[in-house]
């Protein structure tokens, strides 16, 4: 709920913020007001998540249904050794209240799908898509169409990153434009069967956290309508252009997608990354 | 010359090449090339009907081909092809 005034505590927590002239108190109020949904508590949602809980984002929303394996701990800093084995909602819960008190968390510990993507996502402002699959991401992007939500997008290969927000209601176009169709099962490899470096997800989370509170203030240039690009090994950023594509089959002039698909788990995905290395890695 | 931007995930094909340039006056004829010096790149950026594929996407000049002229696209020197594969890791 949004607050007129601020707490001694609070005005010494956000103090950096509030000296800020494109945040000040009338921002921090915003951020403290606004309630953010995060799709998926591991490599890009947990920086995404820490950043926005300590920034003072009032409602963090976090759907995951996975419980903490060792082979997360390498890049999903929400969570600790001490965490292996628990649900990642109630770790990811744990250290979002550790970091501030002034959050209110909301545990979503569910398998996202076409019959519970519409309610969960009605309930927040903004959704953070931190997924790690390609049924999951076109299941989000149809989802914030249809709730009108403005969707964080980032997604992460290797040492590759993606980021960018789709803004239903501002015609400038969505995942699918870029995408229209997920890749046929086998054609992409997952990030379990491909590796990703680790700090990765810490570089695009954050960015995801920062467009995300560009965005809710409305300062600068948030991504809409533009897809950043980076590349780890050269150390380089490229924004491309984004625009609604007339042929979209969900945003598009005639669209095809009209209400939420299941798509297959086609990714190669288990539900948990295997934690079994290869063999001759474990004979080393 | 017109050059290719080889992403990451797509630098096993092009001998670890993080850009590579090709002689062509449209993306077609481009992909052409590119295949041509580094076997596979066609098979990645184009279906078996020879139209790009919905999962990889060619951005002239950070414009979407796929709202221009799409493979007809004419290049001229200088112009650069970024290639962007979907990637859905998190």
């Amino acid at each position: 709920m949004a607050q007129l005034t601020f707490t001694p505590e609070q005005v010494q927590r956000y103090a950096r913020h509030l000296i800020l002239p494109e945040v000040g108190g009338a921002g921090q109020r915003k951020l403290l007001g606004t309630s953010v949904l995060l799709l998926g508590a591991g490599g890009l949602g947990s920086p995404a998540a820490m950043y926005l809980a300590a920034a003072g984002v009032g409602r963090i929303g976090v759907v995951d249904f996975d419980d903490v394996d060792a082979s997360n701990l390498q890049r999903q800093i929400l969570h600790g050794t001490d965490d292996l084995g628990r649900p990642k909602v109630d770790s990811a819960a744990d250290t979002i209240r550790s970091l501030n008190p002034d959050v209110e968390v909301v545990k979503h510990r569910l398998h996202l799908n076409s019959e519970n993507a519409l309610e969960v996502f009605r309930q927040y402002d903004l959704v953070i898509d931190g997924t790690d699959n390609f049924p999951t991401r076109y299941l989000a992007n149809d989802a914030a169409y249809f709730t009108g939500k403005p969707l964080v997008y980032g997604a992460i290969y290797r040492f590759e990153g993606q980021l960018s927000i789709f803004e239903p209601a501002g015609g400038t176009g969505c995942y699918r434009c870029l995408f229209p169709n997920p890749p046929p099962p086998g054609a992409v490899p997952s990030c379990a069967e491909a590796g990703v470096f680790g700090v990765l997800p810490g570089i695009i989370g954050s960015m995801m956290a920062f467009e995300t509170i560009k965005y809710v203030l409305g300062i600068g240039e948030p991504l809409v309508g533009r897809l950043l690009i980076f590349e780890g090994m050269d150390m380089s950023f490229r924004r491309l252009n984004l625009r609604r594509n007339p042929d979209c089959p969900l945003c598009g002039d005639d669209p095809s997608v009209t209400g939420l698909i299941d798509y297959e788990q086609f990714c190669g995905l288990p539900a948990q990354e295997p934690s079994a290395v290869p063999a001759a890695l474990a004979r080393q | 010359m017109p050059t290719f931007l080889i992403p990451g995930p797509l630098r096993s094909l092009s001998a670890g090449a993080a850009a590579v340039a090709v002689e062509a006056a449209d993306l077609r004829s481009a992909i052409d090339a590119l295949d041509a010096r580094y076997p596979g790149f066609k098979g990645r950026l184009l279906d078996e009907e020879g139209e790009p594929r919905q999962f990889v996407n060619l951005f002239l000049n950070d414009e979407d081909v796929r709202l221009g002229r799409g493979l007809d696209s004419p290049l001229a020197p200088g112009d650069e092809i970024a290639i962007v594969p979907a990637v859905a890791g998190g």
